[in-house]
């Protein structure tokens, strides 16, 4: 885990959420409460509630720049869908989004001064987000912001950044545009900043709440979460969709979705055999849900498409069962579970579903003989 | 020719446009516009499985999430002769339905409101006046002079800190701006409500779909299974907070949004006569009830109307040659059987060849021609 510090004096005279908060109207039970909620969002032990607590109480606004390359805006769509806290109040209360293509005011030369003051008057202070790719072929020409590449751009803003957060699958992973042939060559942005940490937010997108989180843990401590060895917060990357999946007891019964249309789809099964990316994709679906809590691809009958994990797009058909896929095991390494995902999926599948699990099958008593694990895939 | 100006980044779009237009006597004379991005997402998709075709489809934008989506479930099922269950059918109607909400608001609000409310004007505003103004407008509960002066004092705040954040170096005070302090207070107040109302509505994309952005779709139907009293799957409960969803989505529209857009429009009565392009329309058509082959069926129908003459519409036949051709003409492509001719979409080409200026530029070459790099917004389509 990398820490950055940086200087906070700058900001020092602006008002703090718990200002802000009082001002809005509401009391300080409810502003713990908030409190410990986000504490519970970031993955923190109890324990540390009164530090975010403290910490919304006394930090003022944090600039942040959002610049946007190959990309098509759902993760800004995602971020303003964040209710945890509410997008309304992050951006008037917690950073100030000085850049943001997506949202802000001003446009041309206005957007381009606004952007440099910031990169000023609060060098080395700012936090850097960057939503989208960087297309290397062709010199650059596939992205241009005011007649620059967005390499040149990128070079530019990153350079004093006190962070960089790598939004969505494209900044973090290159996402779908740099599925075979990748013809812009587009490049995530890890490959490209040097010399500071990268906190990469795969998905496509994030949970918006993820997204706050992980700048309400900025804010909070004054550094960046602690991360994976491939540099993504702990707090929402370190289990697997699988593991997390209210439908896994079907899984481990054996108990399988064989056609969308089918009795098993409609009794909740597991989605495994039409497709279901769960088992090597890393992300926190199963936990916080989407929207709310509303529900999540799983929930709603559609298999994981996998959408955080690198190289997604090329890893296998979105429909064809994963043990059949090129791969399959290797981008699970996430410390040390994907080490054991290798070996449970890749060598015991075939056998699991019948021999190892049949106990676990006799207790969900009222699903017998339905389901049953045949080596027969749905789509060929 | 008078003078060069640039507006490169064009902010609250999705995707990345630049403008350049010549000015003379303080009036535009000319102006082009560039889009400067591309992923060649149509090169990526060949040799794939046409199952999977919507969700790397989906991906060209997240603001329109789902459209492409569905246009891509379509195709798919059009090619392979599938015909959706009536379920399906509904379900993707609801869902995009919800888009079409969502949408509407967002870019009234979110992405156009600030090239007509003066956020910095509002401090003005007085809220007695404000709140006797919205309670002519509409019943929409929120808008007594309390909460109208809460809004004052929180964006009076925000602004006296100096960190302007999304509002900074905007245009406030600019005489373009031309509603009274208390409409651009009532406009300030709803483009934050709305920020919170968006999430909401989506909610609906969640539980049909999955997720939103990006909801989950599916060739040959949808996913969700739906049985009223399943355990999992679309449910009664389910159901009814789809409804609920509906119900409280339409409210807002119907309270808020509707409202403010009469009475924000009412001061920019002369912008009417700005823009509309070459008057030459063109619409799909949607929310089929016999499925996408009836267009008859179709809740909003399909048509071309010509030189804004809205007293005829035509029909059109998506399928035919002649009818729907892209031309390319305009922008960084190169068709192998010659740049001036147009392609049916079906038989489209999508090799790239830029030939704009090596960055970093000042201007675009105008005078030869003006290009763009992106397909969707690029393309000319002619109709007939
Ligand atoms: S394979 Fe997918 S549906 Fe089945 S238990 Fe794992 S994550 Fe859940
Ligand atoms: S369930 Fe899988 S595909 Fe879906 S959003 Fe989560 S990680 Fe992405």
């Amino acid at each position: 885990m990398s820490k950055h510090h940086h200087s906070q004096e700058k900001w020092f005279e602006q008002p703090t959420y718990y200002d802000e908060i009082r001002f809005k109207g509401y009391s300080r039970r409810d502003f713990m409460k908030f409190a410990s909620m986000m504490a519970a969002f970031i993955g923190l032990e109890t324990s540390a509630i009164g530090q975010v607590a403290k910490a919304m109480e006394t930090k003022p606004r944090l600039p942040v720049i959002w610049l946007h390359f190959q990309e098509c805006t759902c993760c800004s769509e995602s971020f303003i869908r964040s209710s945890h806290p509410i997008v309304a109040d992050i951006l008037l209360d917690k950073i100030s989004l000085d850049y943001s293509e997506t949202l802000m005011a001003a446009s041309g030369t206005q957007a381009e001064a606004a952007l440099k003051n910031t990169l000023e008057k609060y060098k080395g202070q700012y936090i850097l987000c960057i939503e989208g790719s960087v297309p290397v072929g062709a010199d650059g020409v596939y992205c241009m912001i005011g007649g620059k590449t967005s390499m040149q751009i990128l070079e530019e803003v990153s350079e004093h950044a006190a962070a960089v957060i790598a939004w969505g699958s494209c900044a973090s992973n290159g996402c779908v545009q740099s599925a075979k042939p990748n013809p812009t060559k587009a490049t995530p942005i890890h490959k490209l900043v040097k010399g500071k940490p990268v906190i990469k937010v795969p998905g496509c997108p994030p949970i918006g709440e993820v997204m706050a989180g992980v700048i309400v843990h900025y804010l909070t401590f004054g550094t960046i979460p602690e991360l994976d060895r491939l540099g993504r917060p702990k707090a929402f990357y370190s289990k697997r969709v699988h593991d997390t999946c209210y439908r896994r007891p079907f899984y481990d019964a054996g108990l399988f979705v064989e056609s969308f249309d089918d009795e098993n789809a409609k009794k909740g099964y597991c989605l495994y055999k039409v497709g279901c990316k769960g088992p090597t994709t890393y992300n926190a679906c199963g936990v916080m849900k989407w929207n709310e809590g509303t529900s999540y691809p799983i929930q709603s009958g559609h298999p994981c498409i996998g959408c955080s994990e690198e190289n997604y797009w090329d890893n296998g058909r979105l429909y064809e069962r994963a043990s059949s896929f090129a791969g399959f095991g290797i981008e699970s390494d996430a410390d040390t579970l994907g080490k054991y995902a290798l070996g449970a999926t890749g060598v015991a599948l075939a056998g699991h579903a019948i021999l190892t699990n049949l106990n676990k099958r006799k207790d969900i008593n009222t699903l017998t003989a339905e389901g049953e694990a045949g080596d027969v895939d749905v789509i060929e | 020719m008078g003078k060069r100006i640039v507006v490169d980044p064009i902010t609250r779009i999705e995707g990345h446009l630049r403008i350049e237009a010549d000015i003379e006597n303080g009036k535009i004379k000319d102006a082009y516009s560039s889009g400067t991005m591309v992923r060649l997402i149509e090169e990526i998709l060949k040799g794939r499985d046409p199952r999977d075709a919507w969700a790397y489809v989906g991906r060209v934008c997240g603001v329109c999430t789902s459209t492409h989506s569905l246009t891509s479930v379509r195709t798919v099922e059009d090619a392979l002769d599938i015909t959706i269950p009536a379920n399906a059918e509904l379900v993707r109607n609801i869902m995009h339905c919800t888009l079409y909400m969502h949408d509407h608001v967002v870019h009234f609000y979110h992405l156009h409101a600030m090239d007509w409310v003066d956020v910095v004007n509002a401090l003005k505003a007085d809220p007695k006046k404000t709140s006797e103004l919205a309670q002519s407008l509409s019943h929409w509960p929120k808008s007594s002079p309390g909460y109208f002066s809460d809004i004052q004092a929180r964006i009076g705040k925000f602004v006296a800190s100096g960190q302007l954040g999304i509002f900074s170096n905007g245009y406030w005070g600019h005489p373009a701006y031309k509603l009274p302090p208390e409409v651009n207070l009532i406009g300030l107040a709803h483009y934050l409500e709305a920020l919170e109302w968006q999430k909401e509505i989506v909610k609906i994309h969640a539980i049909f779909g999955g997720k939103n952005p990006h909801p989950n779709y599916l060739v040959g139907g949808m996913a969700c299974s739906i049985g009223l009293d399943d355990v999992s799957g679309i449910n009664a409960e389910r159901l009814a907070m789809v409804d609920r969803l509906l119900t409280e989505g339409k409210q807002f529209i119907e309270q808020v949004y509707i409202p403010d857009l009469m009475a924000i429009a009412s001061f920019y009565k002369d912008w009417g006569a700005i823009g509309g392009g070459l008057g030459n329309y063109l619409v799909y058509g949607d929310l089929p009830t016999k499925g996408i082959r009836d267009t008859a069926s179709f809740k909003f129908p399909s048509g071309a109307i010509l030189g804004k003459d809205i007293s005829k519409v035509y029909d059109v036949d998506l399928k035919k040659d002649d009818e729907v051709q892209e031309f390319i003409k305009h922008s960084w492509y190169e068709y192998s059987g010659g740049d001036d001719k147009g392609l049916h979409p079906w038989k489209g080409e999508s090799k790239i060849n830029y030939t704009g200026p090596k960055p970093p530029f000042e201007h675009l070459d105008v005078k030869t021609n003006i290009h763009t790099l992106k397909h969707q917004g690029g393309m000319a389509m002619p109709w007939k």
